[in-house]
């Protein structure tokens, strides 16, 4: 439970409504926290496109106590697909463009309701399609978000539960040994 | 391990290696006979596993490109994985949960009992439940299945627990942990189950029966088994009589080779084995092998599925122990006053988080979505599963123009639920949501079919030829020296999780391959 609770202490300090802040690099654009936390250097995408892919994938997988910093591998992941793949690259692109275009106000300045709107609209593009399906990996596959779920992850290394709480519930009694034997 | 020449005309060869492939490949080399076992897949061992749902479906599904059509919900959701199995030695026996059931009695009737049902192109299978019954014992032997053969149950684990409490206080009376093909004590070799979970991304344990771990290495240890892992078959051949002669197939390295045999046996899993025979057309067989029918392909089936999960306000940790930990089978019966011919068995379902994530509601987004997903701790899941009808119309079909990286068109798989489907599912949906509620759940929520794990009935078994692609050994009704040793041979589906039935077949079958080959009947 301790190391669980450093976990969501950390969540807790990367998360809040901020927005990452923007640096120019040479090599390309860079997402940076606004506390300094972290930062990632993206390859094909460029900063507004980093910026706005990060707000997208915030509105798809809402998590009001997950931080930036998880989404920001989304689009790390997005940005390593558009690196590999021109086509990919041209689809998030356009569909950046498209998001800002929607009310005539860059995306990332409208309001959370207004995003998503404009989102809604989108829900059956190939680019909102390429974003969700990215992000539903990215995301929930990161062990660092897991423990925010309270999933743990991997068993093998510890000795699988069967010695860690695979049958500890407590609000309910033991089924009968007939319906469930002890253990061999 | 033996080593056999391409020439040698005297070999069986097998096709696939998992429940059906591999225990065939094992029961005859135990009798003397010379077997080649090809496999598309690679070989990994229990050491190779890892326990990371992404990583090892990478690693051990089918992922060459199909397309799956018709009105069911997997064609939405999943248009490019209508199934979710495996691409590795031990097939999907490496994959699956572990249940073992034997099919009931009057599910081997279907046509007599639940009588003509439009739609539907249901048939009594060719055998029943006493020709079954000494094999399937041999089988539960074999894969070391808890109560049966004095071993003792598995203990449940936090999912079972809330599956328990809530079916019997709803009044269920058939609740335990179940028959599993997983040791709960170390048996033949094998130790019992750590509870790691992960079952879905092969068990690292080895207490899952696998005939990765089993089947296989017994057969080498023969000395006459040639397993060739990688080796993707691409066509069937026949002699000017119809014969089966051999197999054309691509080595790893792509390299195109014919093994001669004396008997084929083809276990692909019910997508690739009627996509075989159909792209094994010739001018003798225009419309592909053992297919004097028009029965290959046809009557696909998939098991009923759907799920129900619920969220609870204290934690769960389903994800604890066995996946299918526990299983209720009051409604497994054929009951029409419920609305539907048939039946279903309730079964303990967990996913991981990235798991859940992508199946909970495929395609779901924002935040009454993701509020759900918050739940994960407090979550207890079931897996819904029953019998679904056959139809001529669902079928595995060649693709009109998409290709494979060997140039063979690719296998679509078109799916219509059938109304009986419709109404067991939604009887379903209700029946796990008042197990749930039963134990106070906060909420449910009912998921949609996940990809098929159960795939069957496209090459099924019939009496008559004109009804069915083979006979009730599983040999071909056009070719003597052709069989069928997959789910592919199931006439209907029944309500139970499959494996023990098909390890059951091809134990039977090879028996009955000796016998005629010592006969020289083939």
């Amino acid at each position: 439970m301790i190391r669980k609770g450093i976990y969501r202490r950390q969540f807790m300090q990367g998360g809040g409504a901020a927005a990452a802040g923007i640096a120019a690099a040479a090599s390309g654009a860079v997402l940076i926290a606004p506390d300094g936390a972290w930062a990632m250097s993206l390859s094909a995408l460029g900063q507004h496109e980093g910026e706005t892919l990060l707000q997208v994938s915030r509105q798809i997988y809402p998590h009001p106590n997950l931080g930036d910093m998880y989404y920001a591998k989304v689009v790390d992941d997005l940005d390593a697909k558009a690196k590999a793949d021109a086509a990919t690259a041209t689809l998030l692109k356009n569909g950046v463009a498209a998001l800002d275009k929607a009310m005539d106000v860059p995306f990332t300045e409208l309001s959370s309701g207004n995003q998503l709107a404009v989102l809604t609209t989108m829900e059956s593009t190939p680019f909102f399609q390429t974003v969700r399906g990215t992000a539903v990996v990215s995301l929930y596959n990161n062990p660092l978000v897991w423990r925010f779920f309270g999933y743990e992850g991997a068993s093998f290394p510890y000795g699988g539960y069967i010695h860690r709480g695979f049958n500890d519930i407590a609000w309910l009694p033991k089924p009968p040994e007939s319906a469930s034997p002890a253990a061999g | 391990m033996a080593k056999y020449e391409l020439s040698d005309d005297s070999v069986v060869v097998i096709i696939g290696s998992g429940a059906g492939g591999g225990t065939l490949a094992n029961e005859l080399c135990q009798k003397g006979i010379k077997v080649v076992l090809l496999e598309a897949g690679p070989r990994h061992t229990i050491g190779d596993f890892v326990n990371n749902e992404w990583a090892a479906f990478s690693m051990l599904a089918w992922l060459d490109k199909r397309t799956a059509s018709g009105s069911w919900r997997v064609a939405k959701d999943f248009p490019n994985l209508p199934a979710w199995i495996c691409k590795t030695v031990g097939g999907t026996t490496v994959h699956w949960a572990g249940a073992s059931l034997r099919i009931q009695e009057h599910e081997f009737r279907t046509r007599s009992v639940y009588g003509a049902i439009p739609g539907t192109s249901l048939l009594d299978w060719p055998i029943t439940l006493a020709d079954l019954e000494p094999y399937y014992a041999k089988a539960e032997d074999k894969m070391g299945v808890t109560r049966t053969n004095n071993i003792p149950g598995l203990p449940g684990n936090n999912n079972f627990t809330v599956m328990y409490w809530g079916a019997t206080r709803l009044g269920y009376k058939e609740v335990s942990t179940g028959r599993m093909a997983i040791n709960s004590r170390p048996r033949d070799g094998r130790d019992s189950c750590w509870q790691m979970g992960f079952c879905f991304e092969g068990c690292k344990s080895g207490a899952k029966w696998s005939t990765l771990y089993t089947e296989i290495p017994k057969a080498e240890a023969t000395g006459r088994l040639d397993l060739r892992p990688r080796s993707m078959v691409l066509q069937i051949q026949h002699d000017a009589s119809g014969k089966v002669t051999g197999v054309l197939y691509a080595d790893p390295s792509g390299a195109h080779h014919v093994q001669k045999a004396r008997v084929v046996a083809v276990a692909g899993n019910s997508i690739e084995t009627p996509r075989l025979l159909l792209n094994s057309h010739s001018s003798r067989f225009p419309d592909g092998l053992a297919n004097s029918s028009g029965e290959v392909g046809r009557n696909y089936m998939r098991h009923l599925t759907g799920s129900v999960y619920a969220i609870f306000d204290r934690p769960v940790n389903m994800y604890r122990g066995t996946t299918m930990a526990g299983i209720v089978m009051d409604e497994a019966g054929n009951n029409p006053k419920r609305g539907f011919v048939g039946g279903y068995h309730m079964e303990t379902i967990s996913l991981g988080l990235p798991f859940l994530a992508a199946f909970l509601n495929p395609g779901a987004w924002g935040r009454g979505y993701t509020r759900q997903l918050e739940g994960y701790e407090n979550m207890a899941g079931m897996w819904l599963v029953g019998e679904d009808m056959p139809s001529p119309t669902n079928r595995v079909t060649l693709h009109a123009n998409e290709k494979d990286q060997w140039g063979l068109p690719i296998p679509d798989v078109h799916y219509d639920d059938h109304e009986n489907d419709i109404a067991m599912r939604n009887h379903a949906f209700r029946q796990g949501d008042a197990v749930y509620q039963a134990v106070d759940a906060l909420r449910t929520i009912e998921v949609p079919p996940y990809p098929s794990t159960h795939n069957l009935g496209t090459c099924r078994m019939s009496a008559n030829a004109k009804d069915g692609v083979c006979n009730k050994f599983g040999q071909t009704h056009d070719i003597a020296n052709l069989f069928i040793s997959d789910g592919s041979q199931f006439t209907t589906g029944a309500a139970e999780n499959p494996t023990l039935t098909i390890v059951t077949l091809a134990i039977r079958q090879a028996d009955y391959i000796a016998g005629e080959m010592g006969k020289k009947a083939i």
